[in-house]
């Protein structure tokens, strides 16, 4: 079982709406974020293109936090979804640092927190928080290992990326382009 | 015209606008890490080559610096820590993966080492040092009996000391300026250069501090080589690794590099050790402490330039 | 919880009745040692014991973890759930499931009302305006000192002027409680900004086109679009819940957007067509493209033949907007106004014009949506699957009341008889009626404002505060410290929408539906819903007849007996949808249809409009142009805000806490200006922004304008977030472009330059 998201960039519209919805759902305090929105422009007016995407932990098959964390509190769980286990983390910031996506934080209470993919909604059969409230119905998630699931098909059906591949992280955040 | 923005407002405290999550504690840790393990190095390396007369304050003298500066180390790696009651964990498991768990372990290898080092050689210090305890006698008198072994372990372990700060963050392949293997010999040689220069410092043999400054000047020599193919490899590399290597070819960082790491640090150290080998007479304090701060400030400079060099935005 | 008694501790006031001096504007909130107890961390103790729902509250078993509500952060309304945690602490809320306004899926701005409910700087407790040796400033006060001064100066005002100079401004769900207390007085000024500062125009220009206005939520039938045009609507940026769902599920679907804006928008870069338009040149393009679409007949004519009147002569009147034409006016090039011209009547009847909703631009703004109205008629999309559908409402009784008496004068006649064609009242209207130099009808002398800010709503500021200053009572009922309550003579503070009933949403749909609103949480602090407030002013005022039910979910749960459900069965389900009472979503083929206008049909000629003297036909005028070193101030939404309303909500302001200025590039190169630096502005009157603006320079604007989003800037210290951040595009707004029609304020007629200081010059 292998979970993953995926993003559709031509129907985000940037509203960040998975930012506060993430925040309310996991008591995410104020001043921080576990996921964010991005904005690409480029061209010259008015030949212009955007690309809008909504980032979060790429939850890595590969992940260099889960490798270089000293004590196992970032560590693989259900599903592939990595998390931190805040009795066991001592705040060193390793993972924070070994992060190219810079998705990881230190929570005010001193662990390191990050997108979980919410997985006590997962357990329960509902899908995380922000993929739930998303007004545009842009964001996707399931099981890559089963064909069948809303990810498995939409990465089927559309071009796809990830970002920067070459880091060579085997990220799970895709974006439909 | 690119615009990259994030119009989340994400403003993540240490992460945003730049990282910045590592500040004084790690590099000083580094320095103070490095340094024991140079001092513990040519220790144990002239305990086992048998010339523990020829350097006196090497091998007996200057390893007293070693516990001083891995206990000051531990307690900055300590305050650095965010969750600080749960600092016990490190000590639960071992993870080969991660070079900050080898660390850990090291640490508690080599701290209790250098004290036994030093408790072996405190009558040099405090010739009227007396034990006490006969247990305690007892045990060190096996160790004096086995000081072979000991040194073979301290030297590995020492080595390990040194090499594993660089091959830290070479493992950091998030932070482009640390993402090269040269890393690692360079700390390792750094910490050397900072041993070799407390021998001499506190030396009084003058065949030992002519030998030290010889070791020195070839270990500078290394150091030279080593920084310079690093930022040859960095130019020849990927767009990433090149935008860190310009932070210090004109960006934030090169006068803070170049003046306090390789001029102050390592060249005119060099010199004035050359210098002193003709005989010039130069007070031994200024090549030593260039040395030191030299050494120091390149763990502070890669630290923090690292942590400003990324992939994204 | 009432922490006075009715005898007040305080000694009565002498000069709160005779105010000399001009009202000051009060920055600095002044306590007295109970206002500590309200605004310090005592009473968040109080507000833990408060927060457990009242039991009393749910009529049958009930589930304490969540709760329905429809949301008051904007004016989608769109019904979902709080959820509280086990201690009984809003957590967060989602959107329900069975709401055709939100499908379950709420906007930031919902999600994020949970801050609303959590912003320690809320207005905690009734306030007075006083006179203490020589200074203005606020006193605590009860809650019945607050009524009795208020009915007093009713009182007062109507006897000395006539129950026609009260006034009521409104923009949010109080505003139907006291609206009646000003009815049951004898007065029908009641205006919203939303009308005359927003959407009056497309309602009077659609009403005189089709007979029907748009109202709110849009008819617009997005989600089975083939082409939807948006000119001057920037949806996504512009969060309109449902209207952004639709639009997604129509690029789903392979829809064509083509979006007209000079700006490089949201959905811009989700179109297929992006028109990079001159501003105010936009009823040049809509005509032109009448032009082609008439000319290359792809206009749909069994339509046109059968629902349209007067097609030759605005065939005729079309023939001089050619897209050559419109090349010089607009800079768009002929090919693409004649691409997209095709592009539309390929899809047709499934295309959709969207009318936009703020379209208060230049003035000529009612005969602009004229065009967008005709060209949608021309293109067959009214009434059919695609376009336009034919909304319905659900019809809930009301209990009966006595009949309102009928008002003497009307807000029409304070205005002098103008603006007939307008068919709600106009706020800027009643504010001009309140002007010291007003002379067209009566004066209006007393004003309450419920739930809005009319400092940063109604263009033209100076204006705004000479009125006040002229004004008896001025009464503010708000839940936030907002710059308007700065001149109140009594502040009221309401409790948010997640602490209190009100009445049932009805709102037009494709399929009608209602949704109940009741409280997940007590309301923290002294403050109290809207509700009560009314029926207590009623009680003082001796109108009690009008509010027969002391609990509004009593009333609630009669009206919802009428449509053959229950108060409980609401609590439980949160909405109820309605089936349609006729089977006429779409028009039928070849239905005969008779329109609400004059000649029964589409006016595509409006005889109403001729008969007021006004065009029948729009026409193209040219609109004034800024003078060198002078960029159009352009301004509009962001998806996480909504207006000044949520400025200083905690989870909101974590995702935008300031706007910034869109210069660009070769504007920013001229003046040296870099990204993040900052700015005043300066307008074509003199006008100088209170605070700096940062600017972005970016690609995404054109070199004559400069953009920023409002709803910034606010001036008063009490909101800690928001003060001081970015600047008020409504400071700026100096000139207003009426229009004749309907009394519409066209706000983009404004100019400014970039300085470097805030210096006044002497």
């Amino acid at each position: 079982m292998r979970y993953a998201m995926a993003i559709d960039t031509k129907k985000c519209v940037g509203c960040s709406d998975c930012v506060v919805a993430c925040q309310t759902e996991n008591d995410v305090p104020i001043g921080y974020c576990r996921d964010w929105v991005v904005e690409v422009m480029d061209g010259t007016y008015p030949q212009l293109e955007m690309e809008i995407r909504s980032e979060r932990c790429n939850h890595c098959e590969n992940s260099p936090c889960v490798r270089c964390c000293p004590t196992g509190a970032s560590h693989y769980n259900e599903g592939g979804i990595v998390l931190v286990e805040e009795n066991k983390c001592i705040g060193c910031s390793a993972c924070i640092t070994s992060c190219p996506y810079d998705a990881r934080f230190v929570h005010p209470e001193g662990y390191v927190d990050k997108c979980t993919f919410c997985l006590h909604r997962v357990k329960k059969g509902m899908q995380p928080a922000c993929v739930a409230v998303c007004p545009t119905k842009c964001m996707y998630f399931g099981d890559l290992d089963d064909p069948r699931s809303e990810v498995s098909m939409i990465l089927k059906k559309r071009k796809w990326k990830t970002l920067i591949p070459e880091a060579g992280t085997k990220p799970h955040l895709y974006f439909l382009i | 015209m690119r615009e990259e923005i994030i119009v989340s407002g994400r403003n993540n405290p240490l992460i945003d606008p730049q990282l910045h999550i590592w500040h004084w504690e790690i590099p000083l840790y580094l320095f103070l890490g490095g340094l024991a393990a140079g001092v513990l190095f040519f220790a144990a390396l002239y305990t086992i080559r048998g010339r523990e007369n020829d350097y006196p304050t090497a091998v007996k003298i200057a390893p007293f610096v070693a516990p001083i500066a891995l206990t000051l180390g531990l307690i900055a790696l300590f305050l650095d820590l965010h969750h600080k009651l749960y600092f016990w964990r490190l000590y639960t498991t071992i993870k080969f993966d991660s070079p900050m768990s080898w660390g850990a372990w090291t640490l508690m290898l080599v701290t209790p080492l250098s004290m036994l080092w030093c408790a072996l050689h405190i009558k040099e210090i405090f010739p009227k040092w007396d034990w006490k305890f006969d247990i305690i006698k007892d045990v060190l008198a096996f160790f004096e009996k086995n000081k072979i072994v000991l040194a073979w372990i301290m030297l590995i372990s020492s080595a390990v000391l040194g090499i594993y700060t660089g091959i830290l963050f070479s493992a950091f392949n998030a932070r482009p300026l640390w993402n090269t293997s040269i890393l690692g010999p360079l700390f390792l040689a750094s910490g050397l250069s900072a041993g070799s220069a407390i021998t001499i410092w506190l030396s009084k043999n003058h065949a030992e501090k002519k030998r030290f400054a010889q070791l020195d000047l070839m270990i500078i020599g290394v150091e030279l080589f080593l920084i310079i193919h690093m930022f040859m490899g960095f130019l020849a590399s990927t767009q990433v690794q090149i935008e860190a290597a310009n932070l210090f070819l004109g960006g934030a960082y090169t006068a803070p590099f170049w003046i306090f790491v390789v001029i102050l640090g390592m060249i005119v150290p060099a010199i004035l050790e050359i210098l002193e080998l003709r005989k010039f007479k130069i007070p031994v304090v200024i090549p030593v402490v260039l040395v030191l701060f030299g050494s120091l400030m390149l763990r502070f400079i890669i630290a923090y330039a690292g942590q400003a060099s990324r992939w994204l935005y | 919880m009432i922490f006075f008694t009715e005898s007040s501790i305080r000694p009565k006031y002498e000069n709160e009745y005779h105010m000399n001096s001009r009202r000051q504007f009060l920055k600095i909130s002044s306590l007295s040692a109970a206002g500590l107890i309200f605004g310090g961390g005592l009473l968040d103790a109080f507000a833990n014991n408060l927060v457990k729902t009242n039991p009393s509250h749910f009529k049958g078993p009930f589930d304490f973890t969540r709760t329905p509500t429809y949301c008051e952060v904007c004016f989608w309304k769109c019904a979902g759930w709080v959820y509280k945690d086990e201690n009984g602490r809003i957590k967060k809320i989602i959107g329900n499931n069975d709401d055709p306004n939100c499908n379950g899926r709420f906007c930031p701005r919902g999600t994020g009302g949970v801050g609303m409910y959590n912003d320690e700087d809320r207005l905690k407790t009734p306030l007075i305006r006083t006179e203490e040796r020589g200074k203005q400033t606020f006193r605590e006060a009860s809650w019945d000192e607050a009524f009795d001064y208020i009915a007093k100066k009713l009182s007062k005002v109507k006897e000395e002027y006539g129950p026609e100079s009260l006034a009521l401004f409104s923009h949010g769900s109080g505003g139907k409680y006291f609206g009646k207390v000003l009815k049951a007085m004898g007065s029908n000024n009641i205006a919203a900004p939303s009308y005359a500062q927003c959407r009056g125009p497309r309602e009077v220009a659609f009403i005189a086109t089709y007979g029907q206005g748009i109202n709110s939520p849009e008819n617009t039938d997005i989600r089975d679009t083939k082409c939807l045009v948006l000119i001057g609507s920037h949806l996504g940026e512009n969060m309109h819940n449902g209207q952004v769902q639709e639009m997604s599920d129509a690029i789903d679907k392979g829809a064509t957007i083509i979006t007209v804006d000079p700006r490089f928008s949201t959905v811009a870069s989700k179109s297929k067509f992006w028109l990079p338009i001159k501003p105010s040149t936009d009823m040049a393009l809509l005509l032109t493209w009448m032009n082609v679409i008439i000319n290359e007949e792809l206009y749909d004519k069994k339509y046109v033949q059968k629902y349209c009147y007067g097609f030759k002569q605005l065939k005729e009147h079309v023939q001089q907007y050619t897209p050559e034409w419109a090349y010089g006016v607009t800079t768009l090039k002929p090919q693409q106004i004649r691409e997209t011209a095709r592009a539309m009547a390929n899809a047709a009847p499934a295309v959709i014009v969207h009318p936009g909703r703020h379209v208060t631009w230049y003035g000529d703004d009612t005969q602009r949506l004229r065009a967008v109205a005709i060209l949608n008629a021309l293109l067959g999309s009214w009434g059919r699957r695609g376009g336009y559908y034919n909304p319905e409402k659900a019809s809930v009784p009301h209990y009966e009341i006595p009949k309102f008496p009928k008002p003497n004068k009307t807000w029409r006649e304070a205005l002098g008889g103008k603006y007939n064609l307008a068919d709600l009242a106009l706020a800027s209207g009643l504010c001009d009626a309140s002007m010291p130099t007003h002379e067209l009808g009566h004066k209006i002398k007393a004003w309450i404002v419920n739930g809005t800010n009319l400092i940063n709503t109604l263009p033209n500021q100076a204006n705004t505060l000479k009125a006040i200053q002229e004004l008896d009572l001025i009464a503010v009922v708000d839940t936030m410290p907002m710059e308007i309550t700065g001149y109140a003579d009594v502040v009221l503070p309401e409790c948010t929408y997640l602490e209190r009933y009100d009445s049932l949403r009805v709102s037009q749909g494709r399929e009608p539906s209602i949704a109940l609103r009741m409280p997940a949480v007590e309301p923290k602090y002294n403050t109290k819903p809207a509700y009560w407030m009314a029926r207590e002013l009623a009680k003082k005022l001796d109108l009690l007849d009008y509010f027969p039910f002391e609990n509004l979910e009593d009333e609630i749960d009669w009206e919802l007996q009428q449509v053959g459900t229950s108060l409980e069965e609401m609590q439980r389900i949160g909405v109820k949808r309605i089936k349609r009472e006729y089977d006429d979503l779409y028009f039928a083929k070849d239905e005969d249809i008779e329109f609400n206008t004059n000649t029964g049909k589409i006016e595509l000629y409006s005889t109403s409009l001729a008969d007021e003297g006004f065009e029948p036909m729009p026409v193209f005028v040219q609109h004034p142009e800024p003078q060198e070193g002078f960029y159009r101030l352009i301004y509009g939404r962001a998806p996480m805000h909504t207006f000044s309303r949520t400025a200083n909500n905690p989870n909101l302001t974590d995702l935008m806490d300031e706007n910034t200025l869109w210069v660009n590039p070769k504007v920013a190169k001229e003046w040296d200006l870099k990204n993040n630096q900052e700015v005043y502005l300066e307008n074509q009157d003199g006008i100088i922004s209170d605070f700096a603006i940062k600017v972005r320079v970016t690609e995404r604007i054109r070199f004559d304008s400069v953009y920023m989003v409002h709803g910034f800037g606010h001036t008063d210290k009490r909101m800690k977030r928001c003060f001081g951040k970015g600047i008020s595009d409504t400071q700026l707004i100096s000139n207003v472009m009426t229009d004749p029609i309907m009394g519409g304020t066209g706000m983009r007629g404004n100019f400014v330059t970039f300085r470097f200081d805030n210096k006044k010059e002497a």
